[in-house]
């Protein structure tokens, strides 16, 4: 009995008469959909005969009840007896339905230029949001810290040092081993090129500047802008989410403190620490190679590692805090900026470590040429 | 398929023998029940019964450890014979479940477009008839879930669930997190669905008066199996603590008389 639904038009005495027949159903709605439209233009069918219809989905409905008119769906019980009752409800629901869906405002989005125009205003001026946000922000976790700075009983050493551990210590491994690396492929650079001049031993003074200055700091922020910024965005995004931050403000104490300056502190210590650590590996990795190429005694590395100034160390170190403060503010304030979702809650870890790291490279060079500038 | 013919034959959905184990934790031992054509069957149960583990199993989610689960007479493999089988159930999940990047029109098209083959447009408007017969507002569809109430969502993903006209419809929770005025709402529209489609709709539920307003029969998940499967009147007359403690306690009272007296 499973028949693909039919329409047949045929003139009768008063207009075109329509004949139902077979499965209106969701499987022939396509099939269906063009027999109904090739109906529509001429007028609409004067009679139309249900007695031929055999299966009827919520889809076949929806197009009978196009083909015949919200009017003449709600007379069907006396013009069409023969329907089962249940279909005629069904009918009359999905054309009751329809009427309302037809009111539904339809979505233009046609392209127009002043469109183009529109987002680019919008853009900018989101972008002029987003910073003072950005700036009201760090003046409120400053405040903050500077407000609870008096009162050593509310430093939250348990939080900052819980903080230090996940930032610092658990990215020890991984700082000390890129670092390491790093400075062994400058190594065997300086080598091939300086070694065209007979030049091998100043690979040495190379592999230290490189650390000393830029390297160390900023290899250590772009891993922890990876790492901590996307935790913190994390984190503080979860707990927005799951109302926590709310639940904070509503016993009385505040988010700022209790979970932002602990995260802003222990970065402020972690960078510092991480970039010592991060020279002494790289300056290892480069030692090594020259080391190996050159026959040269450590003693005399060593000695030639101390001739390089301190103030190259001190040069890379000054950046070590201004690049954690950048990166634990964007992590923080990502993750508080973050909505209801697990989406959004991605969305703005992803920002959160694209920013981070923009803003620790944007920083790092105009550090350099302040110090170039400097002569520093 | 009316529903002179709907009361008649096999039932909708026939779980023999069902056993369910999550780690060495056995959640159902054989357990029974039937599901008979056009009705709308509550089951209730104490948390940690196992109502959703039931129904993510009979939905095809999980493999039963044994047993057998027969939805219109066709055994229903879990992993094999997906497509057939994924025509003629819909799901409502507990928080709705809506794809969060796709509208809510575009959410109920999804799968008018993947597994009816319509057009793009033809999906949309016929996307846009299934949100009006949850009585979603028309403004809503263009909206994206989270610019959508908890209520809306549900109703988004009630149509969701209609799109591909399953006779047998699987409700998790319908009416948790909605206020009394939605979930009755709620209520009516099950009823009013299931009356002019012809469902048959399985729904797990903590809500009195759904049970009261909505089902047809209750089941009740307790002890690993079902425990009873009747009308209100039978379930709520068995002599079993927990029961005794979900029906006869003052909610289950205050759902009684609210429908004794209309």
């Amino acid at each position: 009995m499973a028949e693909p639904g039919q329409l047949e038009l045929s003139s009768g005495a008063d207009g075109p008469e329509a004949r139902i027949r077979g499965d209106w159903t969701l499987p022939h709605y396509q099939a269906l959909l063009q027999q109904v439209r090739a109906a529509e233009p001429a007028a609409q069918p004067g009679t139309v005969d249900l007695s031929g219809l055999a299966a009827l989905d919520t889809a076949g409905a929806a197009l009978l009840a196009r083909l015949l008119g919200p009017e003449r769906t709600q007379a069907l019980a006396t013009t069409a007896p023969e329907l089962a009752a249940e279909r005629r409800q069904l009918l009359q629901a999905v054309a009751a339905a329809r009427g309302r869906a037809a009111q539904a405002p339809e979505a233009h989005r046609r392209w127009r230029p002043g469109r183009a125009v529109a987002a680019l205003g919008a853009w900018i001026s989101q972008g002029a949001a987003q910073l003072h946000r950005a700036l009201a922000f760090t003046g409120l976790v400053l405040a903050t810290f500077a407000s609870r700075l008096a009162r050593p009983r509310r430093w939250r050493l348990g939080a900052v040092s819980s903080q230090l551990q996940r930032t610092a210590l658990a990215a020890v491994p991984i700082v000390a081993l890129l670092t390491f690396a790093v400075g062994a492929v400058v190594g065997l650079l300086g080598m091939t090129v300086l070694g065209r001049f007979g030049a091998e031993l100043f690979t040495v003074d190379l592999v230290a500047y490189a650390f000393l200055r830029e390297f160390g700091v900023v290899l250590t922020a772009v891993l922890l802008a990876g790492r901590s910024a996307s935790a913190f965005t994390a984190q503080l995004g979860s707990m927005k989410a799951n109302e926590e931050l709310d639940a904070l403000r509503a016993e009385g104490l505040s988010p700022i403190e209790m979970l932002v300056v602990p995260r802003v502190v222990a970065l402020l210590l972690a960078v510092p620490l991480l970039t010592v650590l991060a020279v002494v590996c790289g300056l290892t990795g480069g030692g090594l190679v020259i080391l190996l190429s050159v026959e040269a005694e450590p003693a005399r590395l060593l000695g030639l590692y101390g001739e390089v100034g301190v103030s190259h160390y001190l040069a890379g170190l000054a950046k070590a805090p201004v690049f954690a403060f950048v990166i634990a503010i964007i992590g923080c304030l990502e993750g508080l900026k973050a909505g209801a979702s697990a989406q959004s809650v991605g969305a703005h870890t992803t920002s959160a470590v694209v920013q981070s790291i923009f803003w620790v490279i944007v920083l790092d060079a105009v550090a350099g040429l302040f110090f170039v500038e400097v002569g520093w | 398929m009316s529903a002179s013919e709907l009361a008649h034959g096999q039932p909708a959905m026939r779980v023999r023998g069902l056993v369910t184990r999550i780690g060495g934790t056995v959640i159902h031992d054989g357990l029974d029940l039937d599901v008979h054509r056009g009705e709308i069957l509550g089951l209730v149960g104490g948390s940690g019964s196992g109502k959703s583990v039931l129904l993510r199993t009979l939905i095809g989610l999980r493999r039963p450890d044994a047993g057998q689960i027969h939805i219109h007479g066709q055994a229903a493999d879990p992993l094999g014979q997906r497509d057939g089988l994924a025509h003629r159930i819909g799901v409502l999940f507990q928080h709705g479940a809506l794809y969060s990047s796709l509208t809510a029109t575009e959410n109920v098209a999804l799968p008018l477009i993947e597994h009816a083959g319509l057009d793009r447009p033809e999906a949309e408007e016929l996307a846009r008839v299934y949100l009006a017969l949850t009585g979603l507002d028309p403004a809503a569809g263009p909206r994206y879930p989270s610019e959508l109430s908890g209520g809306m969502v549900k109703r988004a993903a009630l149509a969701r669930a209609l799109a591909l006209c399953p006779q047998i419809l699987f409700l998790d929770e319908p009416t948790a997190g909605l206020d009394p005025i939605g979930a009755a709402a709620f209520d009516r529209l099950l009823v009013t669905l299931r009356d002019a489609l012809g469902l048959t709709v399985f729904l797990v539920t903590h809500d009195l008066d759904t049970l009261y307003a909505a089902c047809d029969r209750v089941a009740v998940l307790a002890q690993r199996r079902v425990l009873a499967v009747g009308s209100l009147e039978e379930v709520a007359a068995i002599n079993e603590d927990w029961v005794q403690a979900y029906f006869n306690g003052p909610r289950g009272r205050a759902a009684r008389t609210a429908r004794e007296t209309p």
